[in-house]
């Protein structure tokens, strides 16, 4: 039983962001036109809603600009190291399954240092909620390609342009077993701020891929706009239906889809361990 | 203490040991010649609540272990050499976190897959400096089954109260060795972590004098940050000079600080000796009886056996190389040990190294015959 769910219902209120913020840390590091800040609130808008208390959340972060959101966070935030943070939370959940814990990771941390940890978090289907924030670029290191960079784009690695195939990140966790998949755009906050709320509820391993943008560095680098115009073309980009045949794909995703992929019913993994006959209550 | 002797392996005393410590997260990954403490804690653990999982590989479980300990769970991983190198990574992490953790490394030939079936002592300076940076670790080497079974338990009780990770040391012969073993008593009492009480100025990583920060757990009310990034003592990211100066001095001062309860060393035969043989593990045991050998022939040998690697017990080695005409250090390494004997032993003592690098274990003929010839020199 998802201890989450149990609240699900629960009457919390208007929700307030500076509720849930360590207001001593603002002004915060992201830069202006970030997509990172509409994930957040779009988090801890799910969290309110959600009813879950600040004390019971764990929130888990990797490095890179993704890893640096977590801190903002009233709550008990964890910065580990570079691709990990699906690990740290492996045996923080297992070890206290009374926490709600949900992972901020990038497309850099989790599907290129930490792709293994990625695909066998989806696998195992331990409790616990990954927020991939994809803004297409390593941006904290300066603006090098990363694994879902679009065909073309400039980066300071790819001074021609990228020639690397992405990752369609969605059909990567369904394939691995992720028992809840979905994608959304910063620019509708609201559809984000269910998605997540959905992903969170479910009972078992939820990934949530935020297209978010990176204005300053790779948007400038590719002309893309300020961050309304990147925002706005994203959203263009997507299409809002479900994936469909994987056969009918295009192996270089142009557009990818938008909205809920998978949610499935399947074993979570620490109430499938707590379930072995020679398991004793503690 | 019972007075029973249960026979075990070296790597089931360890896990036993572990348990008895009051482990109850396990994440590892298989590699000989250490999987015997795997397997033998996925039995263990889910008897006592506890939960034992495989992960994807070493960094993960590295990972995990720091993960489980940082809600509050003792934790512990097994490995190997290669194995060790990918925990570096994560090590440093539980390190400048200041997380409790055990990591047991159970050495074999090296470098790289080397020879996963032979013993070798290779890895005590990777132990001392594997992760990068200025970091606090402790490092202990037991040279027995019943050693492996207490220095567990002795880890644990280390790495929480100093809030830093413990590695364990040894190596595939004492891995494999079937010896008896005293256990401990199912009630005695578990050294427990500083946990943050509910003070209303707490900042989780100030200290008082014992330099050692009370650990907050989450749920408690504290909501605190934990970051592998320096930070200041209320746990956020500082590159501020002074700053950053006094809580990277406070993490290594820690150690220091309790370096009387940290260190432990046997000393044998040392008070007249003129040759000193200063090995570990179970290079020690061939010491021992080549120290006996020795005397009975009119040498007067000594022998000093540090069980904590690091800190190394620096005072402890001076006092009993005192008077000696020569140092010799038997290893199965191309003379880790002995490098680090000529940075404590500054006074021209003369320090021979028997380094063995064949994967196979050092003798007592071997050790008495360097003793000969050192006498004969």
């Amino acid at each position: 039983m998802n201890e989450v769910a149990t609240v699900a219902g629960a009457e919390t209120g208007p929700f307030e962001i500076r509720d849930y913020l360590r207001l001593e840390l603002m002004p915060h590091f992201m830069c202006p036109g970030c997509g990172h800040g509409i994930a957040l609130r779009a988090l801890l808008w799910a969290v309110h809603e959600l009813g879950i208390e600040k004390d019971k959340l764990a929130v888990v972060s990797g490095i890179g600009c993704s890893g640096r959101v977590g801190a903002y966070i009233d709550a008990n935030t964890f910065h580990t190291t570079h691709g990990r943070p699906l690990a740290f939370a492996t045996g923080l959940k297992l070890a206290r399954p009374d926490l709600t814990v949900v992972v901020i990771s990038g497309d850099g941390d989790s599907l290129a240092i930490g792709g293994n940890h990625l695909i066998h978090a989806c696998r195992r289907n331990l409790d616990m909620t990954l927020l991939m924030l994809n803004n297409e670029v390593y941006g904290m290191t300066g603006g090098q390609v990363s694994p879902t960079t679009s065909e073309h784009r400039l980066t300071t690695t790819t001074p021609t342009g990228n020639v690397e195939p992405v990752f369609d990140a969605c059909r990567l966790a369904a394939a691995s077993g992720a028992s809840f998949v979905g994608r959304e755009v910063t620019l509708q906050a609201p559809a984000l701020k269910n998605l997540v709320k959905k992903a969170i509820a479910h009972n078992g391993f939820s990934f949530v891929e935020v297209m978010s943008d990176c204005t300053e560095i790779y948007g400038r680098k590719n002309d893309l706009g300020e961050s309304p115009e990147m925002i706005l073309s994203q959203k263009a980009d997507m299409r809002p239906e479900a994936f469909g045949n994987v056969a009918d794909q295009p192996f270089r995703p142009h557009r990818l889809a938008t909205g809920v992929f998978a949610e499935l019913d399947r074993p979570e993994y620490g109430a499938v361990y707590r379930a072995q006959p020679a398991f004793r209550k503690g | 203490m019972s007075e029973q002797l249960t026979p075990l392996h070296g790597n089931h005393a360890c896990a036993l040991g572990a348990i008895a410590a009051g482990c109850r997260f396990f994440g590892g990954y298989p590699i000989t010649p250490s999987s015997e403490i795997a397997e033998r804690m996925s039995r263990e653990l889910p008897k006592v609540g506890g939960v034992f999982i495989q992960m994807e590989d070493e960094i993960a479980s590295m990972a995990a272990i720091i993960g489980a300990s940082m809600g509050g769970t003792r934790s512990m991983t097994a490995t190997s050499g290669p194995g060790f190198s990918l925990m570096q990574e994560n090590l440093g992490y539980a390190a400048i976190a200041e997380v409790p953790c055990v990591i047991i490394n159970v050495m074999r030939g090296g470098p790289s897959t080397g020879m996963p079936t032979r013993p070798a002592q290779g890895d005590i300076l990777q132990a001392r400096w594997g992760t990068h940076g200025d970091h606090p670790i402790i490092v202990l080497t037991p040279a027995s089954v019943q050693e492996v079974y207490d220095e567990t338990i002795r880890a644990f009780e280390l790495a929480e109260k100093l809030r830093v990770p413990v590695v364990v040391m040894y190596d595939q012969i004492i891995a494999h060795l079937l010896e008896g073993v005293k256990m401990r008593d199912a009630d005695a009492p578990l050294v427990e972590r500083k946990w943050a009480g509910s003070e209303a100025d707490y900042k989780p990583f100030a200290t008082g004098d014992d330099l050692v920060p009370a650990m907050a757990r989450p749920g408690d009310g504290h909501r605190v940050h934990t970051t592998g990034l320096t930070h200041n003592e209320a746990g956020f990211p500082t590159q501020h000079p002074e700053t950053v100066d006094r809580v990277t001095r406070r993490l290594l001062d820690k150690l220091d600080r309790h370096r009387a309860e940290i260190e432990k060393f046997e000393a044998v035969d040392t008070d007249d000796a003129d040759i000193l043989v200063v090995t570990f593990g179970i290079s020690a045991r061939a010491a021992r009886r080549a120290v006996r050998i020795a005397r009975a022939e009119g040498i007067k040998a000594g022998l000093f056996r540090p069980l904590t690697m690091w800190p190394f017990p620096e005072e402890a080695l001076r006092a009993a190389a005192k008077g000696a005409k020569a140092v010799l250090v038997p290893e199965m390494n191309a003379g880790q040990l002995s490098w680090q004997l000529e940075r404590v032993l500054r006074d021209g003592t003369p320090i021979v190294s028997q380094g063995k690098i064949d994967g196979q274990p050092i003798t007592p003929d071997e050790i008495v015959a360097r003793l000969r010839e050192i006498r004969g020199s």
